[in-house]
């Protein structure tokens, strides 16, 4: 495939996403607005896999071997945090209080 | 792992992202999808490391075993309380590896003439300005929740006008580098100028607005993965981040309506430092009347439906599980009890229903402000604990105030109001709350945690 075609693919899978985005996360409930933002963001952390690209590479200078592993640093903790954190926040969400005694004073 | 196989896991990748979104529109889905979305995050991960150009190598495990370790610990070991600041966290982390992706990815093509299309340096230029912005910002933003340094609004003369210079300066240099200067100093440059931009622009934007900023954050570090992922040629890059800038403008975009204020005067308004005095003539007149947890416990009691509007007060105090005790005390005496959810109360969208959850609320109690707007006229007790723009009857009936127009939880029309607040100081945007002299209102002063304790205590004894 030529760059530009490859190109022209690239920009109608963004669209679409965008599009796609739009439509999806209209129907989140402003209950699930936090969740809905650390989530996203964990998401986002499949940027490491492009850290991996960089730190993975054959032969790296010394710049990309250390831009490489920070990266791979940040990212991770992106993607490893954000779906901890999130799903410790989900498991908040209830419908009704689990029976049992209620000890706190 | 030949590229065709990859790109077609790298598509299940993309579909358990979506799904994760839309098992998002329903409370009791919702943990299962960030499941799929974390199983989908593992696949594109498995299929990276298996790649014939990646060779494993001490960088990728030992980075990987440090973020890892500090992300688990870091997000199991915050409370809920601290959730702004965190979100803000993970949120820099991830602008912050895009941006040096992108870095390595100018070192490593810029020098091959000829290897770098326009549009892919476009990308990454992009990429690394948007994720150093998004870093930085990010960095400042968490910061000031967490009260390394003041959360108020810092100016100074100038700002604006400094700001918009420098950024011209950092788009310009991008512009040139991708004209073909293909200078790694400049490109550094641009890195750095735009680490300082993120810096400036979270600074004069403070407290009540950090919800706007936050959300605004987030969209940056999508577009960051998007532009990333037009460099590397990655479509499960692309479109996870073009749902994530969807999803961080749409945030943006809800919380600049529910303050009735265009993201533009968020972000160069500085609002804390605006009309100390607009308001204050308005509401010299009537008195502020003091009341006893006492006299609050018997309020409360004998009502039969009592609103809680929980604000950013109750999150400081964290009082939330003092907040639910209360509320199952009353309900055990057939009070109903429900929650009035502003959508910009607290730090960042939806922060009070986190923590409110957290502390064994049920949610179908937590109801959004079109939802119990109508029924204030019929609750008997408004109990309201560390808000206060947000109920603010200026909102609607004064001209002249610079909240005027953003919409607000109704409890002036509760036939009583409870007002817990720490002392008679004006709230965030520095304006005089006419809800404190209305008739109808009693204050309860004090810390909001050790008055609602006070308060089960005192319903209990009745």
């Amino acid at each position: 495939m030529s760059h530009f075609a490859q190109l022209v693919v690239e920009l109608t899978i963004l669209a679409l996403a965008i599009f796609l985005g739009v439509e999806v996360i209209s129907k989140v409930p402003t209950l699930l607005h936090t969740p809905l933002m650390s989530g996203t963001n964990a998401i986002h952390g499949i940027v490491v896999v492009g850290a991996i690209l960089v730190a993975g590479a054959a032969d790296p200078d010394l710049l990309t071997s250390w831009v490489g592993f920070v990266a791979v640093v940040l990212g991770t903790a992106n993607v490893v945090g954000g779906f901890v954190v999130t799903d410790r926040m989900l498991e908040m969400f209830k419908k009704r209080e689990p029976p049992g005694p209620k000890d706190q004073a | 792992m030949s590229q065709n196989w990859a790109s077609l896991l790298y598509l299940v990748t993309i579909i358990c992202f979506i799904l994760a979104l839309r098992f998002l529109s329903s409370p009791t889905t919702a943990r299962l999808g960030n499941r799929i979305g974390a199983v989908g995050m593992a696949i594109a991960v498995a299929v990276t490391l298996a790649l014939e150009e990646v060779h494993l190598n001490w960088r990728i495990v030992v980075g990987a075993a440090i973020g890892a370790t500090f992300g688990a610990v870091a997000a199991r070991r915050v409370r809920m309380t601290a959730m702004p600041q965190m979100v803000a966290l993970f949120n820099g982390v991830g602008g912050g590896a895009a941006a040096l992706v992108s870095l390595a990815e100018f070192h490593n093509r810029a020098p091959d003439p000829g290897r770098l299309h326009a549009d892919v340096s476009i990308a990454i230029v992009a990429s690394a300005l948007i994720g150093s912005v998004s870093f930085a910002g990010s960095m400042l933003a968490f910061a000031k929740l967490q009260e390394l340094i003041q959360g108020r609004p810092i100016t100074y003369p100038g700002q604006q006008v400094g700001n918009l210079a420098l950024l011209g300066a950092v788009v310009a240099a991008g512009v040139a580098l991708v004209a073909g200067a293909e200078n790694e100093w400049l490109f550094v440059l641009v890195i750095i100028g735009s680490l300082l931009f993120g810096v400036l622009f979270v600074l004069p934007i403070g407290g009540a607005d950090m919800p706007v900023v936050i959300s605004l954050l987030n969209a940056f570090t999508g577009l960051a993965a998007a532009a990333t992922g037009f460099e590397l040629g990655s479509n499960v890059l692309i479109v996870s981040g073009a749902l994530v800038g969807a999803s961080g403008t749409l945030l943006t975009m809800l919380m600049g309506s529910a303050m009735n204020r265009s993201i533009g005067n968020v972000l160069f308004g500085a609002f804390g430092q605006v009309s100390a005095g607009a308001g204050a003539a308005a509401v010299t007149d009537g008195t502020v009347r003091a009341a006893t947890a006492e006299d609050v416990a018997i309020m409360l009691a004998y009502a039969s439906r009592v609103v809680v509007v929980p604000g950013y007060g109750m999150a400081v105090a964290q009082a939330q599980h003092a907040v639910r005790e209360l509320a199952e005390e009353l309900e055990q005496r057939g009070v109903n009890v429900d929650y009035a959810i502003h959508p910009v109360a607290g730090r960042m969208p939806g922060h009070m229903n986190v923590l409110l959850a957290e502390a064994n609320v049920p949610y179908p109690a937590l109801k959004e402000m079109d939802e119990v707007n109508p029924e204030f006229p019929q609750t008997d007790v408004a109990l309201v604990i560390g808000a206060n723009d947000v109920v603010n009857p200026a909102a609607r009936n004064d001209t002249s105030s610079p909240i005027y127009g953003m919409p607000i939880l109704d409890v002036d029309h509760a036939k009583q109001i409870v007002v817990m607040k720490r002392s008679m100081s004006p709230g965030f945007a520095g304006i005089d709350n006419s809800l404190f002299l209305d008739p109808k209102t009693v204050m309860l002063f004090g810390d909001a945690k050790e008055s609602v304790v006070k308060l089960v205590g005192d319903v209990k004894r009745l």
